[in-house]
């Protein structure tokens, strides 16, 4: 085990977790309904991380090209839940063709470029698009609304991308990085479900939520500073206290761009955002969190660690 | 050699943009008919409504299924006749009635898709019309309905079509795009599906949540 990089000892803990999961969700007895929705759920699981673990052992450009795909369901997911305007067809175009450039800066480590294209340079050009069409009805909003849709669907995930592309004095294990930043958010959020579901007593913010505590928040801030103390430091090129701030900030990352996402969706009137992760929903039910950690952590370690 | 065509362009083409480009929110895919004849009718908003539901079938069972198009348009030259035919199976009506001929002549190519068993594509209200809105419902319907009154038929709501690639507008937005199917219609004695599937279509599309776009 100890031969092993951190990477490879985080992958076979993953397929350790997901076996006994699947084996706990086999062999104990739930009603049927939930146990249907278990099973659906599970499988959903394996295909995700299969997904995340093939991108990442094969050669570099498939992590890109991988990401840049999710990105683009996101983003396709995302417009296609929020009102558009028939009139920025082609303003919408632009925005999916800021994708691959957005991911070729990110994969080529152009990381001046990849911090401002969606920033900055999407911040001029939407607009731009959209007056030479001359819509005024409705500008500010749609305008808006898109470029929010870039920042979280594209921008954000992009991060996932450019950890690979930073460079540390005394650290080379960039694919541990990736797979622990996914992973720590994954788990925070399991972490507030099961703390929330054994202590849950007062609602946080039962407008947004009904299902969101204190007892949860709390409960899962706790255990995931834990984690990042004792195992980030294996994961990242931090040490034991910076770990530990890390984690705190991405148990609260976490848990607001969770419900950044449940107030998009109680805004617009849907349960799930889709239908393209059975058992999960859509592509930005799973993803909401880590829109919001994929950027605190990016900027955590390239601020304390390079 | 039609198959082959078919089945290639099925794979490189249709199929990934309408899995991928555009993505399929599907309802009730139990109930798509296993095998034909059998008539699916779909409201119609733009030229991608056809591959979308080519895209519900298998790939094995892809040269059973058939499309309803005007010939005035698909079948205007030879080049894209055969194209229309033998690449995008599509089957000829015409738009417009020629002196001396009736309704059942036009669809005359329909039939006889139906008596060879093939799943037919309709879309009864004819022409694409206006994106995202659905047009009146002609009498196409009823004299299929009228001559075959135990065929199965399959009404399918779409939505998002429109919004994807509306008419007169070739650019391609992606969107995902939802695909209802509704329960199978095998009675027709006594009734009129141009007026009964307004209705049927107003029920499917509550089943979807559909952002405002105008």
């Amino acid at each position: 085990m100890t031969n092993l990089s951190a990477f490879h000892q985080l992958s076979i803990l993953i397929l350790g977790f997901l076996l006994v999961a699947t084996g706990i969700i086999w062999g104990v007895k739930f009603a049927p309904k939930q146990a249907e929705e278990l099973k659906l759920r599970m499988k959903t699981w394996w295909y995700i991380f299969a997904f995340l673990l093939g991108a990442l052992y094969a050669p570099p450009p498939t992590l890109a090209i991988c990401l840049g795909f999710v990105s683009f369901l996101a983003l396709k997911e995302y417009l296609s839940l929020i009102p558009t305007r028939r009139a920025d067809r082609r303003v919408l175009i632009w925005a999916y063709l800021a994708i691959p450039v957005q991911f070729w800066f990110a994969h080529t480590g152009e990381y001046g470029l990849a911090i401002v294209f969606i920033p900055v340079w999407m911040f001029v050009l939407l607009p731009v698009r959209m007056i030479t069409i001359g819509e005024t009805q409705g500008f500010l909003k749609a305008l808006s609304e898109l470029h929010w849709g870039l920042m979280i669907n594209v921008f954000a995930i992009s991060h996932i991308l450019m950890l690979s592309r930073l460079e540390f004095p005394n650290f080379s294990d960039h694919r541990a990085l990736i797979l622990f930043l996914i992973v720590s958010t994954e788990i925070n959020d399991v972490f507030q479900y099961i703390s929330g579901k054994l202590f849950g007593k007062h609602k946080i913010v039962p407008k947004v939520s009904p299902n969101k505590t204190w007892e949860g928040f709390l409960g899962g801030l706790i255990l995931t500073s834990i984690l990042f103390y004792f195992v980030g430091p294996h994961m990242t090129p931090l040490d034991h206290n910076y770990s530990l701030a890390l984690g705190l900030s991405v148990a609260v990352a976490g848990f607001f761009g969770d419900l950044s996402i449940s107030a998009l969706k109680r805004d617009m009137g849907v349960k799930d955002s889709g239908n393209l992760l059975p058992g999960h929903g859509g592509l930005l039910d799973r993803l909401d969190s880590l829109c919001f950690t994929s950027l605190i952590f990016f900027h955590f370690i390239r601020y304390f660690a390079t | 050699m039609g198959y082959l065509l078919r089945l290639i362009f099925e794979i490189i083409f249709f199929r990934p943009l309408t899995l991928i480009v555009v993505g399929l929110r599907l309802r009730h895919p139990e109930r798509l008919p296993k095998k034909g004849p059998a008539l699916i009718v779909a409201n119609h908003n733009s030229h991608m409504d056809t591959p979308v539901l080519f895209s519900l079938f298998s790939l094995g069972r892809i040269h059973r299924v058939c499309a309803v198009a005007a010939e005035d348009y698909w079948f205007s030259n030879p080049i894209m006749a055969m194209f229309s035919k033998h690449v995008m199976n599509l089957v000829s009506v015409k738009r417009k009635r020629a002196p001396g001929e009736s309704v059942e002549d036009i669809l005359a190519n329909v039939f006889s898709a139906l008596e060879a068993g093939k799943i037919v594509i309709f879309f009864p209200e004819g022409s694409r019309g206006e994106p995202e809105r659905r047009s009146e419902i002609k009498a196409g319907i009823d004299i299929i309905c009228k001559k075959y009154p135990t065929l199965p038929v399959h009404p399918i709501f779409l939505h998002g079509l429109g919004k994807i690639m509306p008419r007169g507008d070739p650019v391609l937005v992606p969107f995902f795009c939802d695909v209802v199917i509704g329960e199978t219609l095998n009675d027709h004695a006594q009734k009129s599906l141009s007026k009964d599937l307004k209705e049927i279509f107003d029920s499917l599309e509550k089943e979807i949540d559909r952002p405002e776009w105008h």
